[in-house]
């Protein structure tokens, strides 16, 4: 960033005005290039590369993740900290498909065969964690819309407890989940070697981004959800059972964090219930970066967080957490409400 | 004499009372009532929980700020001490020293959390003190040189807080309060009830934790009846209205969170120095901050009392309430998934449900509801008065 500012103090004044139209509307846009720039002049350019593509692969799952938790802060206000339970769950969903239903067709060596294991363990992990969020929702989170301090606590519990029920429905010890064969090891593409699970992840992430950009700004239930938002009544009014809507996103979300947790089981090749508290901090990290309840701002974020990870991690393996915590103080003092926001304080 | 200590704030509920009188000479006697390690240490446990308890409900209770981060100031206290012990030898300057040094470091980082985040919204702090504490987590554990990583640190108390130190020759005579119970329903023979107790270093040690833990305690009452402290629960209620009142709200809250966080820290100091061990697990660890908060909601936000109550039937929970589910499933068929859900190690699962029951339907906690139940039986009184027919004092 410090190079960017310099070269722009020598230039002209014109520049300058540019520079700084683009660094206020675009700051997500300003916050990538300006961290990609200053990685790369830090290492050397084969191994840049392949530390970007990887980063945007974890921010394509990281935004999967937390996509679900901004849509709900964002529409329904509602902070829900039992996401990282969520994400377990669908982890556990994922892997008793690969490991105890399909094992054969995961074990096998062809890809047709992997895939008719893979496709079946995301839509299994996202039907189960959908359904629990179903649940949820009516028992847990109903009672406290509107009260943030109690949606904290009653949601921390509820976290407690999904964690303890996959304790005991699965066992307390870390299960392995190999990855099938058609998705492990790497496809050589202009002479850099790229991991192909990472590039599964990183088709799927846009596919969501995009399918969520487009429900939420070209369709009609995404003007309702947006409306909805904005004045809760109106809507009512005009006749939508705005209840039903938000219960509708709360599902929604709770299905993008159980296949965040599956595509993320099947990265990491190891799941434990408590896997969704620790990925919690990543997602918590990337909301707040991208602006609660921004979409946009989340997808940003996941791929700042997933970039920032990996070159630190690269130079520096034992403070890619601390640099995370760090980015994210670092834009919360240059813009208060995140990169994007669009919750009015 | 006891409102000035109280500062006017008492239980006002003749359960609790009864409740909270037992509690503190049990903890008063502690050493000399209960044989054994185990309940020794757990009283030292519950000493140090009350602090962090009670000064997290200053925040949670009385100002509504949710915060994750009260175990990192609970950990920089906690290793302070740990750190300056193993640099310094073990000596009262050195525990000073590491004290003193935690708590400055507490204050900069609490003053830094308030005014990075206490600005913007309040729902804010809570997710951003969840990420700051985590990388703080992560910085003890990657920094193996310095902080021992995962293995921790041994703390080299001071040689009269330690086990060697004998401040009373012999030993003197223990009053076995289990054993009494069950000599008295004839399970037990009286001669068991007296026992030898050797006062050493470490009982010194749970004294002074008990000492430090009822001034803080006394203290926090003072704070939250203090104008300062009403403040804080105007804040709570209405914060647009206390600031259109002329109170600077986020200077309040940046205090509130400061003076906490300290307490947090002493609290990390004594825990240090009574369980001479400190590793990330026990001091740091996500799990403590959700069981601080447990503690706080099931013992009643914004009450004080709530942490002393809360504490120690939480305590008690994580280290009998095993022993009684593990009771329970054997009495169940084994492996099926009731015994699962009975077995010990599910615990955190019945107290989890217990922790969401409580919001819902107790959302003062314990002693919020005891005091409710108190306020209606006075309340009912003259109403029964009236029924018999006996004139209202109230009503002239």
């Amino acid at each position: 960033m410090s190079t960017l500012e310099q070269s722009v103090e020598t230039a002209s004044p014109q520049w300058r005005t540019v520079f700084q139209r683009f660094r206020d509307q675009h700051p997500h846009w300003f916050l990538l290039l300006a961290m990609m720039l200053v990685a790369l002049l830090m290492m050397d350019f084969s191994t840049w590369l392949v530390l970007t593509v990887s980063g945007a692969a974890m921010g394509a799952m990281l935004f999967l993740m937390a996509s679900g938790m901004t849509l709900t802060f964002g529409l329904m206000n509602v902070l829900n900290l039992a996401h990282g339970a969520f994400i377990s769950l669908g982890a556990y969903a994922g892997a008793t498909v690969l490991l105890f239903w399909l094992n054969d067709q995961a074990a096998a060596s062809s890809l047709w065969l992997n895939l008719a294991s893979v496709v079946p363990a995301l839509v299994f992990a996202l039907l189960v964690a959908s359904v629990m969020g179903l649940v949820f929702e009516k028992l847990v989170i109903m009672p406290v819309y509107g009260d943030h301090l109690k949606q904290i606590l009653v949601t921390v519990g509820g976290s407690i407890i999904l964690m303890q029920l996959i304790e005991v429905v699965w066992g307390g010890n870390e299960i392995p989940v190999p990855r099938p064969e058609a998705f492990s090891g790497a496809v050589v593409i202009a002479g850099i070697a790229v991991e192909k699970y990472r590039l599964l992840a990183v088709v799927l992430g846009l596919l969501v981004y995009g399918l969520m950009t487009w429900i939420i700004e070209r369709t009609r239930v995404g003007i309702l959800i947006r409306a909805g938002v904005e004045d809760r009544e109106m809507v009512e009014v005009q006749g939508y059972r705005v209840r039903l809507l938000f219960l509708g996103v709360f599902v929604a979300g709770s299905a993008l964090a159980g296949l965040g947790g599956a595509m993320w089981a099947m990265y990491e090749e190891l799941i434990t219930a408590h896997m969704g508290d620790e990925l919690m901090i990543s997602v918590v990290v990337v909301i707040i970066l991208g602006g609660l309840g921004s979409v946009k701002g989340c997808f940003f974020g996941a791929i700042l967080v997933g970039l920032i990870n990996l070159y630190v991690g690269f130079l520096e393996p034992r403070l890619a957490a601390v640099a995370t915590v760090g980015l994210m103080v670092a834009v919360l003092m240059w813009r208060p409400q995140g990169l994007i926001p669009v919750i009015r304080v | 004499m006891l409102t000035t200590l109280f500062s006017g704030d008492s239980p006002r509920s003749r359960p609790l009372t009864i409740v909270l009188v037992a509690m503190i000479a049990i903890l008063a006697l502690g050493p000399f009532l209960f044989p054994g390690v185990r309940a020794f240490s757990m009283m030292g446990m519950i000493c140090v929980f009350i602090i962090l308890v009670a000064s997290y409900d200053l925040m949670l209770g009385y100002t509504h700020i949710v915060s994750f981060a009260h175990t990192m100031f609970f950990g920089i206290g906690a290793y302070g001490v740990a750190m300056a012990t193993s640099a310094w030898g073990k000596g009262f300057d050195a525990v000073l020293l590491g004290a003193a040094a935690a708590l400055l470091l507490t204050v900069i980082l609490a003053l830094l959390l308030g005014l990075l985040s206490l600005r913007v919204k309040a729902i804010f702090f809570a997710l951003v003190t969840l990420a700051v504490a985590f990388a703080f987590l992560s910085l003890v554990t990657q920094l193996y040189p310095i902080t021992g990583g995962e293995d921790g640190m041994r703390v080299r108390v001071p040689r009269e807080l330690g086990p060697a130190f004998r401040p009373v020759e012999g030993s003197l005579v223990g009053v076995s309060l289990p054993d009494a119970l069950a000599a008295l329903v004839g399970q037990a023979a009286w001669s068991d009830v007296l026992f030898d107790v050797r006062v050493t270093g470490r009982t010194l040690m749970y004294y002074v934790a008990f000492t430090v833990s009822v001034l803080v305690f006394l203290f926090l009452l003072r704070v939250v009846n203090s104008p300062f402290g009403k403040v804080l629960q105007a804040i709570r209620e209405n914060e647009f209205r206390a600031q259109a009142l002329g109170y600077n709200t986020v200077l309040y809250r940046t205090a509130v969170v400061i003076l906490s966080a300290l307490l947090a820290c002493v609290a990390g100091v004594l825990f240090a120095l009574i369980n001479r061990y400190v590793n990330p697990e026990n001091t740091l660890a996500f799990e403590l901050m959700v069981f601080i908060l447990l503690m706080c909601v099931i013992g009643g936000m914004g009450t004080m009392y709530g942490a002393v109550v809360g504490a120690t039937l939480f305590l008690l929970a994580q280290n009998y309430l095993q022993d009684l589910l593990k009771l329970l499933a054997q009495q169940l068929p084994p492996d099926s998934t009731l015994a699962h859900l009975v077995g010990p190690e599910r615990w955190l699962l019945w107290f989890g449900l217990l922790f969401v029951l409580s919001v819902y339907f107790f959302p003062s906690g314990v002693v919020g509801q005891l005091r409710q139940w108190s306020a209606q039986t006075r309340r009912q009184a003259p109403l029964e008065d009236a029924k018999l027919g006996r004139p209202n004092p109230q009503s002239r």
